[in-house]
């Protein structure tokens, strides 16, 4: 009898390892493909047999993706851009959520759920007006176009929100007691509590732009101004598309926030499970 | 006492200047622009006239075929499998969760135009996934250049992305669930199925109704993945209502009639969002 339990646990706990097993090499094989083709010789994406093995030509397909699109550009604006957004975007809805956890005032609820039920309207209906917007004020093809719109992010508002919701009330009702003015109280005793907060929010912000693709590809007209994933999506030719150059291009938009991440995946996931939650 | 009413104004202000700047205008805009048409050089009111052309709009009418066919496959098998994926890494018995749980978040962390490309060049016709394939003696699939496989693909690549991301909210509502609620039903005699379905599910109802509407809108939406992996082609079969969006707006730059199909999509969302509140919704 007690082997025949064993037995059926064995079993259980080998299937339960063998479908996860699955899982991760799906999970995980594509970015190692994509490290094989960053090296590899464009044919060799599609030799048979396949190769597995990282190849010579990893310079060289830098070298004709930078030809290409200019990559050093191309990564700096989407850095400069993910970058300034990141620091602006934080310090506003910092701010807002600030107010929404830690204040009552007259049309709070009601401004917070506009903020929250705009999260349901998909970006796309935004899109024209603000591309026209940006066309009568002559800002199309900038770094301000590529920036402003989204700078009150609803989603950060609400992870901070969720976060200053729990830092206790009495703290800054003894600060306001000892005289200190509110801007003090926030800079001086609320935000540095809450870095871990402001780590996950920052992640979400960075990720969103460093990754945002329709509205770069309608605000931005030449070259020289694309952000990383407009300037991938120019790479796949009508007639050839060098894959070689592809996959470089790939590594070089994934390795950068891949490594972000696995740094800072405890922040993160937390992040996550806070706002899922609450 | 007045310095301290204007307080919170102060701290809101820069977010609710932005949001009527930069949202609350666009949305309102929009609507605007969907009932009109752009003659002799200046906008004029023309009724519901576009959402008249979009009844009669065969490629219209397509978009949102392919757009429902995606949701429908799409969405109900990834949440599905994160579930699954979820409880299993919920299991105490498990080792090495920590490093389950970051491997199959990963791919919610590459850009939706640099996955789109890489599975272009993995579903090729001669590509890596048929050379498997044909290695294992079945004959290759027309992954990208097939109306239905090219949907299939769009499909695949989609629960690639976003089922490890899904996983984690799971994750984190099934750690909510107290331990001894699945003791006592132990005791009662209920295995893990029974446990699954009378205790588990009916808990992360809450959070199946977020992840649904997060997904829903995300489908809806759905324009990186086509545009980079298949273009919207063959013969328009990976059409979407947004991808429809961009080549009426800023390719044909007709404004009003764009405007029009996003506020289809505004509708969709709105509906199927009350419809997923209806059904997982507390009674």
């Amino acid at each position: 009898m007690k082997t025949k339990t064993g037995r059926k646990h064995l079993l259980g706990k080998v299937s339960m390892y063998g479908f996860l097993l699955v899982f991760l090499i799906i999970s995980v094989f594509p970015f190692y493909w994509m490290f094989i083709g960053a090296t590899n010789p464009s044919s060799s994406m599609f030799a048979s047999p396949p190769t597995f093995i990282p190849g010579s030509h990893f310079m060289e397909n830098l070298r004709n993706l930078d030809n290409n699109v200019g990559i050093w550009r191309v990564l700096f604006n989407s850095l400069f851009v993910a970058g300034l957004y990141v620091v602006l975007a934080l310090a506003i809805s910092t701010t807002a959520a600030y107010a929404f956890a830690k204040f009552s005032f007259k049309g709070r609820n009601v401004i917070f759920t506009v903020f929250l039920l705009s999260m349901m309207i998909p970006y796309q209906a935004t899109l024209i007006p603000l591309f026209q917007m940006m066309a009568n004020f002559n800002l199309l093809n900038t770094y301000f176009a590529l920036i402003a719109p989204q700078l009150c992010y609803p989603f950060a508002i609400f992870l901070m929100r969720q976060n200053f919701l729990s830092f206790p009330t009495e703290l800054l009702e003894s600060a306001r007691l000892d005289g200190a003015g509110e801007w003090r109280i926030f800079m001086q005793i609320v935000l540095p509590s809450m870095k871990p907060a402001l780590a996950a929010t920052s992640i979400f912000l960075f990720m969103f732009q460093w990754n945002n693709f329709m509205w770069p590809l309608i605000a931005i007209r030449t070259p020289d101004m694309y952000t990383f994933p407009v300037a991938l999506s120019t790479l796949s030719g009508v007639s050839y598309t060098d894959y070689g150059q592809v996959m470089m291009g790939i590594t070089i938009a994934t390795v950068p926030i891949l490594i972000f991440f696995l740094a800072m995946q405890k922040h993160f996931i937390t992040g996550m499970l806070g706002s899922a939650l609450k | 006492m007045n310095r301290s009413k204007a307080t919170p104004y102060v701290f809101l202000a820069p977010a609710v200047i932005l949001f009527l700047l930069f949202t609350a205008y666009p949305i309102v805009a929009s609507i605007v622009l969907s009932f009109q048409k752009f003659e002799g050089g200046s906008y004029v009111f023309t009724g519901f006239d576009n959402y008249i052309r979009l009844i009669h709009d065969s490629i219209f009418q397509t978009a949102l075929v392919n757009t429902f066919i995606i949701f429908i496959l799409q969405v109900p098998f990834m949440l599905l499998l994160s579930m699954i994926l979820a409880n299993v890494l919920n299991s105490q018995l498990l080792r090495l969760k920590g490093f389950f749980r970051v491997s199959f978040f990963l791919p919610a962390v590459t850009s939706l135009v640099a996955y789109s490309l890489l599975f272009s060049v993995l579903l090729q016709d001669n590509g890596l996934i048929n050379e498997l394939i044909t290695n294992f003696g079945m004959s290759a699939i027309p992954w990208l250049t097939d109306g239905t496989w090219a949907k299939i693909s769009i499909v695949l690549a989609m629960t690639w992305r976003w089922t490890g991301y899904n996983m984690i909210i799971y994750l984190a509502a099934l750690q909510n669930i107290p331990h001894e609620m699945y003791e006592a039903a132990k005791m009662d005699g209920a295995g893990k199925i029974r446990q699954f379905f009378s205790i588990t599910i009916p808990s992360l109802k809450p959070v199946i109704l977020f992840t649904g509407i997060l997904s829903t809108i995300g489908t809806l939406q759905l324009f990186d993945e086509p545009f980079n992996l298949t273009g919207g082609g063959p013969a328009n079969s990976t059409m979407t209502l947004g991808l429809y969006i961009y080549e009426n707006g800023f390719e044909y730059f007709d404004f009003n009639y764009a405007s029009a199909v996003a506020y289809v999509v505004v509708m969709l969302v709105a509906v199927l969002s009350i419809i997923q509140f209806k059904v997982t919704g507390d009674k």
